[in-house]
């Protein structure tokens, strides 16, 4: 399915002219360009959700096969949604187009397109709003900034609103705090109307429906994978860790990314954590159903993410645990801060967290019942619960990317980099106007981390490789680490592009390098299974 | 082409003064039935659209996050930025309004050899964007002076600061200056920035000329082509009143002013302009970021179709038996 493009050289690509066409953008037709758009989902994926208008088609030909009303479901679309959504209404009527938003986009700095000036690229839509929907639009047509809805337009949102990563930046340097994401997310659920989603966002939607999980790892898969790990632990440090799956009574139930649970470098950050509930005597279980954190549903409607976030809940009732514990994943972030319990709250049948190992009460988490590893685990450190020895990441000189949805949709700053410079010597941070919140995007968030689309990918995943470029030649940084699962599939890529020789790791595999267990043979390898340079293991 | 266009709507509505007022003689049309429409259609557009806005629901607390969450008590949280309590949103609302906030953390980033990728501070836009905003609400308030006898004390003393430096007769005020520099400077960056030029519609344009419009015929009208200031007041009053009369002989250049005014009023419920009353009612800046806390309902909220447990079950028991996992139904 996915065939991978071939992106132009970074000499190349980092070739930018952010001059604007002479001709003005409603007259300057949308140009499908080869790498910079991903596959139209198949039907079946929409069959198998329930979803309306499911057919095969192809963005790169001229017939989309839209269904003949398609121009009344978008407008009727448009008109619900202001009704619904006060984000979506206000921020259709009040941009004064200052263009505080243009420069902050990471499609704008890597690619130039105008389009991708958050501004421009809300109002490709709000053209469409005011057109239908304002007085002014209605009489005054062109000169109010209003245009026709047509097909040509239509495609244009399309190959726009999959060129936003929903990462917010501009929303923080907005006056007015203006949300392209919001804009997108509505932008793509009309689209969802019609059935135009990704190929690479519907397989995933229809996975995670029927496994629970992206990938689609049925349950046994899960448990087979997770032992595997068990057994590359074993190897590493001599001790069998243990671990239960759907077990009944357990305290805390964990939920991770599914990545974590199947590819590198993800399945690191998994061993880290496998091997710090072992130490601390942790009493949680996994869920083979609620296995997955993300939820590629919020890129194809708000009713498909909270369908998808139905397994959090409920199997935290049907385990009878007392409380949730979430890995490390920034989308999921974005919806167990923000949305979870407005979907499936209120989680009164789980009790309030509070740290078995060291007592804490995680206050900002007694509503909803859910708590960050970060969080969990900056705790421990807190307390001296640990026993580290950030000698064993020596070899690592580490930086920290700040992903969009925990940075923007939550603020999870302290936490994540307490742990790290707990566990490691040698700590770099980027340039202060690249990370916390105003962190760049990794270019490939919301649905975007496909192979056709590599060009995109590289182009909005510039700005936050360029700044990796500058403290990799600055302190000789070799290691980027983060608390996503996105970032951890898509960096390694954007890195081997413009970084060649930087990797790419979770927090919690640092924390199962430095983490010194009771009983464990000398440490020769590190997670990865490679030699620790220079160490014998613990001094 | 929108540039032009804005331009010359502005200069249509002058040369309509004139043509009303020292042509035609319809001075009560301009000085009285103008206004008294423009200041309804001013304040029942505006309320109407803050109601539109208001009856549309807020289904997700999603406020933008721009610092450290509260989470763990030795970890210290920015109250404002990442707000948790409505202490906390008041907080972030009043910097947002008063001090424009989020404007001042602009940035302008500019792609070196290399490549490198720099982002420097950017104020300018954050400073003319203050400068113009006070200076405008400056400039109504003294204002009041037309329409308030006798003219309280807090108007008399913003004039007093407003022409601190007592310089010249009439005395000159200092926002009179910045308003216009102000204006100039945002009109020259619509212009000569690509980028920004390239988004600007002529509703972008028309309010810029307007304004500027406006504050030349008000700087013309007090230091050059004085009217009958006396007649002006009686205008005021006569409008506050409603007891409207027109006195004879104040010059045109008012009812220039006065009608320029009044299109701003008029035209400002159906403008960008609205973002005045906009930005209170944006759920990024005026929600909490404590979903985790409290919880936040959905006022539409429906019952939707999920895949349950058991059918899950059903579709792997056998295979989740075979390989250890415990199952409800056996």
């Amino acid at each position: 399915m996915a065939t991978k493009g071939k992106p132009p050289k970074p000499e190349e690509l980092s070739k930018i002219d952010y001059t604007p066409p002479k001709r003005g953008w409603m007259d300057t037709p949308v140009v499908f360009k080869p790498g910079m758009y991903c596959h139209g989902t198949r039907a079946k994926y929409l069959e198998a959700v329930g979803m309306p208008n499911a057919r095969d088609w192809s963005p790169a030909e001229e017939d989309w096969k839209l269904p003949p009303e398609w121009k009344e479901i978008v407008l009727k679309g448009i008109k619900e949604r202001l009704q619904k959504y006060r984000t979506f209404h206000v921020f259709m009527d009040i941009c004064v187009r200052c263009g505080a938003c243009a420069d902050k986009c990471h499609f704008f700095l890597g690619g130039g397109d105008p389009k991708n000036m958050p501004v421009l690229r809300a109002e490709l839509l709000r053209s469409v709003y005011r057109k239908y929907f304002t007085t002014a639009g209605k009489f005054f047509g062109k000169a109010a900034g209003a245009r026709e809805l047509t097909e040509d337009v239509l495609k244009e949102l399309w190959y726009y609103y999959f060129q936003c990563t929903e990462c917010r930046r501009c929303s923080l340097f907005c006056p007015y705090g203006i949300d392209q994401a919001e804009i997108t997310i509505i932008g793509r659920e009309l689209l969802n109307l019609l059935g135009l989603n990704l190929d690479w966002i519907m397989g995933p939607v229809a996975n995670s429906y029927r496994t629970g999980n992206h990938l689609g790892l049925e349950p046994h898969t899960i448990k087979a994978n997770i032992e595997f790990m068990i057994d590359d632990i074993e190897t590493i440090t001599g001790i069998r860790v243990e671990t239960t799956f759907n077990r009944k009574g357990a305290e805390i139930l964990f939920v991770a990314p599914s990545g974590d649970l199947f590819g590198v470098p993800g399945n690191y950050v998994a061993m880290g954590e496998l091997m710090l509930f072992h130490e601390i005597g942790l009493d949680y279980t996994w869920s083979t159903l609620a296995c997955e954190g993300g939820n590629f549903g919020f890129f194809t409607s708000m009713e498909m993410a909270k369908k998808l976030y139905y397994k959090i809940y409920s199997e935290a009732k049907r385990l009878g645990v007392k409380w949730i514990l979430g890995g490390e994943c920034g989308h999921q972030w974005r919806l167990m801060n923000q949305y979870l319990d407005t979907w499936w709250g209120p989680a009164d049948f789980l009790e309030e967290p509070v740290s078995p190992i060291t007592g804490t009460k995680f206050e900002n988490a007694k509503g909803s019942k859910v708590v960050h590893i970060t969080e969990f685990t900056a705790d421990l450190i807190r307390h001296g619960k640990l026993k580290l020895d950030p000698s064993r990441n020596d070899h690592l000189r580490v930086t920290f990317h700040d992903s969009c949805n925990t940075s923007r949709a939550m603020g999870i700053f302290e936490e994540p980099r307490y742990i790290i410079k707990n566990v490691c010597n040698h700590f770099y941070e980027m340039p202060e106007s690249t990370i916390r919140e105003k962190t760049f995007c990794c270019g490939s968030g919301s649905g975007l981390n496909a192979g056709e689309n590599i060009e995109l990918r590289m182009r909005g995943g510039f700005p936050r490789a360029n700044a990796v470029k500058y403290v990799k030649e600055k302190f000789g940084v070799n290691m980027l680490a983060n608390i996503c699962a996105i970032d951890r599939a898509a960096l390694p890529t954007l890195m081997d592009y413009w970084n060649p020789g930087v990797g790419v790791c979770g927090v919690h595999e640092l924390v199962g390098n430095a983490l010194v267990m009771k009983g464990e043979i000398e440490r020769t390898l590190d997670l990865r299974g490679e030699p620790l340079p220079g160490k014998g293991g613990t001094d | 082409m929108g540039i032009l266009f804005s331009f010359s709507v502005v200069v249509a509505i002058i040369l309509l003064v004139i043509a009303g007022v020292s042509g035609a003689g319809l001075n009560f049309l301009f000085g009285v039935i103008f206004p008294y429409i423009a200041l309804l259609i001013f304040i029942v557009g505006v309320t109407y659209r803050v109601v539109q806005w208001g009856s549309s629901a807020v289904p997700f607390r999603v406020p933008t996050t721009g610092g450290q969450q509260t989470s763990l008590p030795w970890i210290k949280a920015n109250k404002i930025d990442n707000p948790t309590t409505s202490y906390g949103v008041i907080f972030r609302m009043l910097f947002e309004v008063l001090l424009f906030r989020s404007l001042f953390r602009n940035t302008k980033s500019e792609l070196r050899e290399g490549p490198m990728l720099v982002h420097g501070s950017e104020k300018l836009l954050w400073l003319a964007a203050i400068v113009f905003h006070y200076s405008f609400l400056i400039i109504l308030l003294r204002h009041m002076r037309f329409f308030t006898v006798p003219v309280p004390t807090p108007i008399e003393f913003l004039e007093f600061i407003d022409s601190f430096f007592q310089v010249g007769a009439p005395l000159v005020y200092i926002t009179n200056f910045t308003i216009v520099i102000a204006l100039l400077y945002l009109l020259y960056r619509r212009l000569a920035m690509p980028q920004i030029r390239y988004i600007s519609l002529p509703s972008d344009y028309f309010p810029l000329f307007l304004i500027l419009a406006i504050a030349i015929t008000g700087i013309i009208m007090r230091y050059f082509e004085k009217v009958d200031i006396v007649g002006v007041k009686q205008i005021t009053m006569g409008l506050v009143s409603f007891r409207p009369v027109i006195p004879d002989n104040i010059g045109v250049i008012f009812y220039i002013h006065l009608t320029l005014v009044c299109t701003l009023f008029a035209y400002f419920p159906f403008s960008k302009l609205v973002h005045m009353a906009g930005i209170f009612l944006s759920p990024t800046r005026n929600l909490a970021n404590n979903n985790r806390m409290v919880r936040h309902v959905n006022p539409w909220d429906y019952p939707v179709k999920v895949r349950s447990y058991q059918e899950y079950e059903d579709e792997f028991r056998d295979k989740m038996k075979k390989s250890g996992i415990p199952v409800e139904k056996e």
